[in-house]
């Protein structure tokens, strides 16, 4: 079956991101079709925990992006709701020392600055907040805007209401270009897709498409497990909880294990728990020592949970970009072909701001977008520095 | 767990049902230390599960056949735990299998019936007789209360004498059910009916390799004769499509099927009982080999021809490398077991010593391949199900929430349908409803990764082998 398709723009990767793509774009007008070769959300998407966070980000162009998506989130929430699990449950972050709250309380007034809803929180209002918490911590910092949906939810409720042509089990192999250089569709192995415009919207797979269109962009994948708990009754833990020290090792640079606590309840009753982070490929094997560290870390948080059994762990592959940025927008060596990828571990939180700004780009490419894209340019990496 | 003596292997068998006896016998008879691990409170497994004690069953045998196969098991393992060759652990209920950076493995059990308190056990090398499980397709009806699996109900014969109810239905397909059937009317249950959706042309089509077990064939022909003893009637190429009941079973519909395994329109009818035991055949239990990194050959765990898997130091033996009852079991856990000996004393084994347990292995795959093919459940059964039927127990998931996740959000394989409906991500993990699920969305039933083989407290595994 070689019938070849036409569209306006192909979106390549049925996650989150490219679930946002395709509404943006085709609310902007655009005829699109939506590609992968699994499922909908069937890479890092279906093993992500649906952060949509401010909290863990310093002020600067991810934290510009994640608040412009929380108000789209924001916005989606009114037509979704219930129906991808959307919560604006908050989160607080937690300093186990007085050292550490100090450090902490500085960092939350940079984010005031750049707009962001940070209150402190002393010793006992914080067990106000979370009365299930271990005795005896300082205090830590409320974030309001912190909120949260499920992601595979929500990327298929966002691929539906997009109207666009979902095309599932089907691989890129190669992108298409004109004479001059500038893309007219792709090649899968069941037929041709033709379009003028692309989105690499295939996440930890990302720098792999790109090289099909021969762009450099060096995304690494980035293994994170997460412990996932019986069903408990509501409100055991009410916000999104996580200790201070997550911030620093989603900054980190290393290739080596990291794990800080990350502990959330979900509207089905279970708990997660995250929050680990190595560089070791796309390696599927269980960790018992990764595995270990995050109960480790939830039952130091949560005292409570010593007794609450896990019911299964799962692992994911987060698009580490070498600065922590994604790469957002068109890619100057490769006319037509736009990137949306490399959102490391908040592709969630970030779809929506990534979306909107990919339909700005793709429907008025001589404005000033809404966020400036200089940040997140797909050829800011050097293939040495990779 | 410093209990090693320097010279002696040690091995842990992971189950103690034909295939764990077999193997731990065999391995203990040849100077390797043996622990031999199992949830149960008595060696045996699901085939020679005993009456509890206190129960004084003045004839066990007569639940069983094979019993002297049983005793004479039962007394190899006692003779090797005095000798103290073999530590059997009973109610240890294995969550994990870790292979450690040296090669060498833990066994993380946690201790029955409460499932609360580690332990943990050190192998040179580990061995993996883990069983299997029972599939249950759903239909209408399959939740109400007196609705038990075939298998459930053969357990609590062998378990507990006692019996579930007073007129039975025995239906779906596969060897089990005549057993169950039987045992049910030698227990005094009014059987009314015993319903196998295949038929009897399937058996003609594979009669050479039926036939080429004559103890099989007269073992069926004996169920055959205490059918009709108890005037058991058989529906063959008969399916229940519907369990009826206020709060609990009264009766179920069952209906004729046609050539293409559809029911046929017009032949149901309704037979008054307040128990069915229903099942649809037997899965591998694979989650520990899994999570060790072990292939699988769909859903059984690879072996090859001395039951060793692909990860070095891990055999397996029994249903967990694919289902062929008690007696392949015996055989296969007989080979893993003198294989794991030698290898452990850094010998090569001699496959000419188990010659014999060879070729039973290969006569029994054989016959239970061709089983295989003829114990089918019917081929559209999943019409069946009806919208509001709950498919996932666990987490209360519809047939219709599922076929809504296929049509309109996009869903062409299990792990999708759960992410979207959550069907299997309750207590059981998708083991009763996973068949249902993949066969409702119209996709392959695909083996789940189970990281843990049963759920632990967070506190145990905050803790787990960090003395390692």
């Amino acid at each position: 079956m070689n019938v070849g398709l036409t569209c306006d723009v192909v979106v390549v990767g049925a996650g989150m991101v490219g679930a946002a793509c395709a509404l943006y774009a085709a609310r902007a007008g655009l005829d699109v079709i939506l590609v992968d070769r699994g499922p909908v959300a069937g890479g890092t998407t279906g093993a992500g925990e649906g952060n949509l966070l401010v909290s863990d980000k310093e002020p600067g162009p991810e934290l510009d992006l994640a608040l412009l998506s929380g108000r789209l989130w924001g916005e989606l929430a009114r037509e979704f709701g219930a129906a991808i699990e959307y919560e604006a449950k908050g989160g607080v972050v937690v300093a186990s020392s007085p050292g550490g709250l100090a450090a902490l309380e500085r960092f939350a007034e940079g984010q005031r600055a750049a707009g962001v809803v940070a209150e402190p929180v002393a010793g006992d209002t914080l067990y106000d907040l979370e009365p299930h918490l271990a005795p005896g911590l300082p205090g830590g910092v409320h974030y309001p805007q912190d909120r949260q949906v499920m992601p595979a939810l929500a990327a298929a409720h966002l691929t539906r209401a997009s109207g666009a042509r979902l095309l599932t089990g089907r691989t890129v192999t190669a992108v298409l270009r004109t004479r001059d250089g500038a893309v007219r569709g792709v090649r899968t192995d069941r037929g041709d897709i033709h379009a003028p415009a692309i989105v690499n919207a295939a996440g930890t797979w990302g720098g792999e498409l790109a090289a099909l269109a021969g762009a450099h962009l060096p995304v690494l994948p980035r293994r994170g497990f997460v412990l996932v708990t019986e069903p408990l009754p509501p409100r055991k833990v009410r916000h999104k909880v996580y200790a201070a020290d997550y911030v620093a090792d989603v900054a980190s640079d290393s290739a080596a294990l990291q794990t800080s606590p990350v502990v959330e309840g979900t509207a089905a009753g279970p708990i997660l728990i995250g929050a680990s982070r190595e560089r070791v490929g796309f390696d599927r094997t269980f960790s018992l020592p990764v595995v270990r560290a995050l109960a480790a870390g939830a039952t130091r948080l949560f005292p409570f949970l010593t007794d609450v059994r896990a019911m299964r762990s799962y692992l994911g592959f987060r698009p580490y970009m070498p600065d922590h940025l994604p790469a957002i927008g068109p890619d100057p060596r490769v006319p037509g072909l736009h990137h949306a990828c490399g959102h490391e571990g908040a592709g969630i939180g970030l779809a929506t701001g990534t979306g909107h700004l990919i339909a700005q780009a793709l429907t008025a490419p001589g404005k000033t977008p809404d966020l400036d894209l200089t940040p997140f340019r797909p050829d800011r990496f050097t293939e040495e520095a990779a | 767990m410093t209990d090693r003596e320097p010279g002696q292997p040690r091995l842990a068998v992971i189950g103690a049902g034909p295939a764990g006896l077999a193997a731990a016998i065999a391995a203990a008879a040849r100077g390797v230390r043996v622990t031999l691990l199992d949830s149960a409170a008595e060696a045996g497994g699901q085939f020679y599960r005993q009456p509890a004690a206190e129960l004084r069953a003045r004839r066990p045998q007569a639940l069983h056949h094979e019993w002297r196969t049983w005793e004479r098991l039962r007394d190899g393992l006692d003779a090797h735990v005095r000798a103290g060759a073999v530590r059997h652990l009973t109610d240890h209920h294995v969550w994990l299998v870790e292979r450690r950076a040296d090669g060498r493995f833990t066994v993380h059990a946690l201790l029955g019936p409460e499932q609360e308190d580690p332990a943990e056990v050190c192998a040179d090398a580990v061995l993996l007789a883990t069983g299997g499980y029972e599939k249950v397709l759903p239909f209408p009806g399959w939740t109400l209360p007196g609705v038990i699996t075939a298998g459930g109900a053969q357990a609590m014969l062998k378990g507990t004498l006692a019996t579930a109810g007073r007129r039975a239905v025995v239906a779906g397909t596969g060897p089990l059910l005549l057993p169950v059937a039987t045992g049910l009317a030698s227990a005094g249950v009014e059987v009314a009916a015993l319903v196998e959706s295949a038929g009897p042309r399937a058996f003609a089509g594979r009669a050479r390799a039926l036939a080429a077990q004559p103890g099989k064939v007269a073992e069926g022909a004996r169920y055959g004769a205490r059918l009709l003893r108890h005037r058991v009637r058989l529906l063959a190429r008969h399916t229940v499509v519907e369990a009826h009941g206020a709060d609990r079973l009264e009766a179920v519909t069952v209906a004729a099927l046609d050539g293409a395994g559809r029911v046929r329109p017009g032949t149901g009818r309704r037979i008054p009982c307040d128990t069915l035991a229903v099942g649809h055949g037997m899965l591998p239990h694979t989650d520990l080999a899994e999570t060790l990194g072990c292939r699988l050959d769909g859903h059984a765990v690879h072996v090859d021809d001395e039951q060793r898997t692909d990860v070095p130091g891990v055999w397996a033996a029994g249903e967990a490398t694919g289902i062929g009852g008690a007696a392949l079991s015996l055989a296969e856990g007989h080979i893993a077991g003198r294989s794991a000996a030698a290898r452990l004393r850094g010998a090569r084994p001699e496959p000419a010593e188990w010659a014999a347990a060879a070729r039973t292995r290969t006569r029994l795959r054989a016959f239970f391949a061709a089983l295989d093919s003829v114990y089918a459940p019917p081929a559209h059964w999943a019409e069946q199900v009806t919208d509001d039927t709950v498919v996932c127990r666990c987490e209360e998931v519809t047939g219709g929430a599922i076929r809504a996740a296929v049509a309109e959000l996009g869903a062409g394989d299990a792990r999708t349908v759960k992410l979207l409906t959550r069907a299997g991500m309750g207590w059981c993990q998708g083991r009763v409803c996973g068949p249902g699920v993949a066969g409702l969305a119209g996709c392959e039933l695909t083996p789940s990764r189970r990281p843990f083989a049963r759920p632990v407290p967070l506190g145990v595994l905050a803790a787990a082998g960090e003395d390692d």
